[in-house]
């Protein structure tokens, strides 16, 4: 597990926490992390991303990872996501190694006085790591043989341009 | 130069890095592809074809035009697919 990039609220400073991982999370702990002792929250938006099976074709994925790069990509997009909404907090949780089906695989977490700047800032967050954090799937089939790579989609390149 | 490969580029090269010695005609992230496929059969079929390879200077996401500089290390891989 790498150590977590994480920085203290301390006066105005939102706090923002990246974390590159093998090991679950608890998305309620990660919000709680957002929340706790604090009374200028008024929005809390957490966005959970599960492995799903495909209609029961996959027994997993295997998420490659660069290490340091990882890390240091997802503090940069979090840190852009600062910059542009007035937000108190941020936590992003990124795992890698096997996920089964069911299991969690990415986490965003944003806290802001408003909702507005909280959904935006974690819909942001989506969409960069999505394209733009070093992390690549491979499809491990029901029978346990090795799939395809799972391909890069348009799509998700074509949402960058709404931010 | 350290290369690292990630994804199937790396399945495709055999190798997760190699050090290599570039010649001075390469100047550019590109470049160093073009010279990468001259290298053997592997690494010209993990390089075929250049669009879908991305790149990362020094741990820093960068386009093909851009020179590598004094960067100590390039890794390439496929288009990510976090999230």
């Amino acid at each position: 597990m790498s150590a977590p990039v994480s920085q203290q609220a301390s006066g105005d400073q939102p706090l923002l926490s990246v974390r590159v991982q093998a090991e679950d999370f608890d998305p309620a702990e990660a919000g709680a992390l957002l929340t706790r002792g604090r009374r200028d929250v008024g929005a809390l938006v957490t966005f959970t991303g599960l492995c799903r099976d495909e209609q029961g074709r996959l027994a997993a994925l295997e998420l490659e990872h660069f290490p340091g790069m990882a890390e240091e990509q997802l503090t940069r997009i979090a840190e852009e996501a600062l910059a542009r909404w007035p937000l108190t907090g941020l936590v992003v949780i990124h795992r890698h190694g096997r996920i089964a089906p069911g299991a969690n695989i990415v986490l965003v977490a944003a806290a802001s006085s408003h909702r507005q700047a909280a959904f935006e800032a974690a819909d942001f967050l989506m969409d960069y790591l999505k394209s733009r954090a070093p992390f690549w799937k491979k499809e491990i089939l029901a029978d346990g043989s090795s799939g395809s790579w799972v391909a890069a989609r348009q799509t998700d390149e074509d949402r960058l341009t709404r931010w | 130069m350290l290369i690292r490969y990630f994804a199937w580029v790396r399945e495709r090269v055999g190798l997760d890095r190699e050090e290599v010695e570039l010649p001075p005609t390469v100047v550019t992230v590109a470049d160093v592809i073009t010279w990468l496929q001259t290298v053997d059969d592997a690494h010209g079929h993990a390089f075929e074809d250049p669009e879908v390879i991305r790149a990362a200077l020094d741990q820093v996401h960068v386009e093909p035009d851009t020179p590598i500089g004094a960067a100590r290390e390039i890794a390439f891989f496929p288009p990510m697919t976090g999230g």
